[in-house]
């Protein structure tokens, strides 16, 4: 269904090409997942698939695609667009009109099918995607699982033979990014449909591959069994870091499989227990007490009270539109509280002046780029340094410490996404604020990047930083958070040590908790230190 | 190689929206109401006449909004309605209306200026004649907004241009991503308003204001771009061919036909009598109308479930016009209960007909079906959470 051949794509003002080499055939009917740290061309690849890249981007595309038999080069995306559809990462990017049935029939009204026709497949797709009791909301009053149904949906209508999806769960909490996911896996069965998807959280997405496709950027491009490749992939789930820890062959993909072979790892592991954490005692330096906080006229935070801990690291999850953001930007100040009261460091943050408050606390917001203004990464570190009335160079020297060998003449702007989030992170902990807060760190970042965040995130809270994640990665409040807290409408159901929150929820909990439960195992290197190998 | 689904013409069955039930009126419906109230106002400067159409736009608009983001739109309206009244009486007092007056209010200190700004004045006696006059003025001006505005939060804009010709279809396209564009654009300086707090900066004040501009820009083109690409992969834009000439012709008749309907509405709505305007209106019209057909031909689009135009949108529409057609035709045998005296200043009486006119506007509030959503229905499911 989708072929390349030698397919390479450089960019005007690129040294290197993007991708090269590119040999590609997914048949008809496949899910094929692209796999790879940051940077190695994955949405290009996509782009590729509907002719975005070379028509749209501009650069050079040698080698050839071929779509359903129809090449790229000959047939702009608006042409190719009864054949494949395509969703890429913010839905809300994606819609065109303002409310669920005409974004669904947007596409076909552009491809002139018949009314007749059209009516009945909204109908089909509200049914297909459970999205019928939605069909007269406008977009932007839904949450973030609908909207990336919608988006879905609004190119199902047009019935197109191939699916490409950027990243389609990422932002999405774990519930919603089940839905999608049971949605894509009823496509690829019951419609025959090729889907082609790129996802950094492999841990939700990697057992329903037929192929994987491995993208390395030191080696050729790699497509076959999802089972073996993960066995050499630089990027892999935590139950695939396990299956390899237990030295399992094949590598088990679904928390499933990996049950069904675990009992003899169980036996190995029963007796011991993982290191526990000692819960952090300090005096609070920030809390709120029943804070209430209305955006509009509904209620976003419901008697909300919190406690953060000096040297402690707090995860705060639940699912899309519970009060996540709200509760940081009320910390931090960006919001007025309707009725009780936040208290950091003494100030009450919505009342203290900015310049104060940034040495209390620092918020790095969902898009990092909005703390970032100037037109290099050294303009933006001196900025930070008058900002926040600290020696010059304080700034750089984080970001020499966090980031290291970055150039100083790049635009924030072309820097991947995580290094622009430990710019961000260097530049708010430039005033060295007592509480840190950040808002879906992880959003985007491959494992490597995940990885160095943890480390930066635990010197920071040894320091003695009191810090607090939003986040829907359960993999990484299980690794990272001493504590963990559960936000739903607005309201905190659950408030504890990591370690009993997670594990005590279907939901929540992270993978290796599922395959070794009821032993209290969390993550691949507590498993790996008991089984004496190196982390 | 599958074929795609080809093009077939729209067959004469039902495919708009079934006229039983709660449903949105026809957006055009609400507009030719919405104007025609308006040039019922554009007649007449007697501020209870103007009154009582603000009135009875008012009250269609509480009887027959929905409840979607824009139907809040009225008050936005009334507001800078209200600013423009507000503005107008602030330049009178102190540039003077043109209007002689004897009755003086109170008199400010006046500039003294140079010969060659003669007629011009700044400061100076401010008369109730001179007052009254500018009142008069901007409240027809500020009924002429508050139609527009009842317009805008009876009918989605973007459902209206929806309702346009296939022709017009691409100007329709930029119009509404015009229109999402604001609040889009709104929403991101809150954000990086925000951000800048977070930076220790001050958020408040014109120079913050000014230089989350670049950021904002950034931003606001970054998401043109994207729902461009968006939009191409989604068939946007896909025509059929058609012959040069006809697309000559198609173009040449649609710009003559505007300017002649451009031509026509002046000479109509303005002070003469314009017999000849109606003629010139009415080929303007069909020349538009030929030029749209035409040109539809070039659009390969259909059309999901429009709205249909039932017999309540001839009645929402024909109120509308009826009290155009009304007032144009009384001013004209009573022009002075339309424009009461200023000078010297009289108590303006409401006319009884004319009045009789207007309220023949209150019809949609009793013929326009109810929108949905504004009786909950048992289905309609819980908000889960909240909007970010």
């Amino acid at each position: 269904m989708i072929v390349f051949e030698q397919v390479s794509v450089q960019y005007h003002d690129a040294a290197a090409p993007v991708l090269g080499g590119i040999d590609l055939t997914v048949p008809e009917g496949e899910l094929c997942l692209v796999v790879g740290p940051s940077g190695v061309g994955k949405s290009t690849l996509l782009g590729a698939v509907n002719g975005l890249v070379p028509h749209f981007t501009g650069g050079v595309l040698h080698g050839r695609v071929t779509v359903g038999g129809r090449d790229t080069r000959a047939h702009r995306p608006r042409e190719l667009a009864d054949l494949v559809g395509t969703v890429g990462q913010d839905p809300v990017a994606h819609f065109v009109t303002d409310n669920v049935e005409d974004e669904l029939a947007y596409g076909m009204e552009s491809l002139g099918i018949a009314p007749e026709v059209m009516r009945r497949r909204v109908e089909d797709t509200l049914d297909l995607l459970g999205l019928a009791e939605l069909r007269d909301r406008a977009l932007s009053t839904l949450s973030g699982g609908q909207q990336q149904r919608v988006a879905i949906g609004s190119v199902l209508t047009s019935h197109p033979k191939v699916l490409v999806l950027d990243e389609p769960t990422s932002a999405l909490d774990p519930g919603a990014a089940e839905e999608v996911l049971a949605v894509l896996q009823r496509l690829v069965h019951d419609l025959g449909t090729t889907v082609l998807m790129t996802e950094h959280r492999l841990e939700r997405v990697v057992q329903y591959a037929d192929q994987v496709l491995l993208l390395t950027p030191d080696a050729p491009a790699r497509l076959g069994d999802p089972a073996e490749l993960m066995a050499v992939s630089p990027v892999h789930p935590p139950v695939v870091g396990l299956g390899r820890a237990a030295g399992w062959s094949p590598l088990p993909l679904s928390v499933r499989d990996a049950r069904r072979r675990a009992a003899p790892l169980r036996a190995a592991l029963d007796g011991r227990t993982p290191p526990v954490v000692p819960p952090v005692t300090t005096e609070p330096v920030a809390d709120t007490t029943r804070l209430t906080l209305r955006r509009g006229p509904n209620p976003v935070l419901r008697g909300v009270e919190l406690a953060l801990r000096p040297g402690e690291i707090t995860a705060l999850m639940g699912r899309n539109g519970a009060g996540k953001s709200t509760l940081l930007g009320a910390l931090a100040g960006l919001h007025t509280p309707d009725s009780g009261t936040v208290r950091v460091a003494g100030l009450t943050p919505h009342r203290a002046r900015p310049k104060e408050l940034i040495r209390q606390v620092g918020l790095v917001p969902q898009e990092p780029r909005d703390l970032l203004y100037a037109e290099t990464v050294a303009a933006e570190c001196a900025g930070a340094d008058h900002d926040s009335g600290s020696a010059p160079g304080s700034c750089r020297a984080l970001v020499a410490r966090l980031l290291p060998g970055i150039d100083d003449a790049l635009h924030p702007r072309d820097l991947s996404e995580g290094q622009r989030l430990t710019l961000a992170l260097a530049v708010v902990l430039t005033a060295r604020p007592a509480v840190i807060l950040l808002d879906e760190p992880t959003r985007g970042l491959d494992y490597a990047a995940k990885a160095r965040l943890v480390t930066v995130l635990r010197e920071l809270a040894a320091e003695g930083h009191a810090v607090l994640l939003a986040t829907h990665d359960v993999e990484l409040a299980a690794e990272l958070a001493h504590r963990t807290v559960i936000l739903a409408e607005g309201e905190i159901v659950a408030d504890g040590p990591s370690a009993e929150v997670v594990v005590s929820s279907p939901v929540f909990a992270p993978q290796v908790a599922k395959v070794l439960a009821p032993l209290p195992w969390l993550t691949v290197s507590q498993v790996r230190n008991a089984l004496g190998q190196p982390a | 190689m599958p074929t795609p689904v080809r093009t077939r013409r729209p067959r004469p069955v039902r495919s708009t929206r079934s006229p039983i039930g709660p449903r949105h009126l026809h957006p055009g419906a609400w507009w030719l109401w919405a104007i025609g109230l308006g040039a019922g106002a554009s007649r007449t400067t007697n501020p209870l006449l103007l009154l009582l159409i603000v009135a009875v736009s008012g009250y269609v608009v509480a009887a027959r909004r929905s409840t979607e983001p824009w139907a809040r739109s009225y008050t936005a309206f009334l507001k800078l309605a209200l600013a423009v009244l507000g503005i107008r009486l602030v330049f009178t007092v102190f540039l003077g209306s043109g209007v002689g007056g004897t009755q003086v209010l109170f008199t400010l200190p006046q500039l003294p200026l140079p010969d060659w700004a003669q007629g011009v004045r700044i400061g100076g006696a401010v008369t109730l004649e001179g007052l009254l006059y500018s009142l008069y003025q901007s409240l027809r001006l500020a009924t002429l907004l508050i139609c527009v505005g009842a317009a805008n939060a009876l009918a989605n804009p973007a459902r209206l241009l929806r309702a346009l010709p296939g022709a017009l279809y691409e100007a329709g396209v930029a119009a509404v991503v015009a229109l999402t564009f604001t609040p889009n654009l709104v929403a991101d300086v809150q954000r990086i308003r925000a951000a800048r707090r977070l930076r220790g900066r001050s958020d408040k004040g014109l120079r913050s204001l000014l230089s989350v501009g670049l950021p904002v820009l950034e931003s606001a083109l970054e998401r043109s771009v994207a729902l461009a690409a968006t939009m191409d992969s989604r068939g946007f834009g896909r025509t059929a061919a058609v012959p040069r000439r006809l697309a000559r012709s198609i173009a040449a008749l649609t710009l003559l036909g505007l300017l002649a309907v451009c031509v026509a509405c002046y000479g109509l709505l303005g002070e003469g009598t314009g017999l000849w305007a109606l003629p010139v209106l009415l080929a303007g019209l069909a020349a538009v109308s030929a030029g749209l057909l035409l040109g539809g031909r070039r659009s390969v689009r259909t059309r999901y479930r429009p709205d249909p135009w039932a017999w309540r949108e001839w009645l929402v529409a024909g109120s509308g016009l009826a009290v155009a057609a009304l007032l144009i035709w009384l001013s004209g045998r009573d022009p002075g209960a339309f424009n009461p005296a200023v000078v010297p200043p009289a108590v303006p009486e409401l006319p009884l007909l004319p009045a009789l006119a207007v309220l023949l506007g209150l019809l949609p509030a009793f013929v326009a079906p109810a929108p949905p959503g504004t009786t909950p229905s048992p289905s309609a499911p819980p908000r889960s959470g909240a909007p970010k």
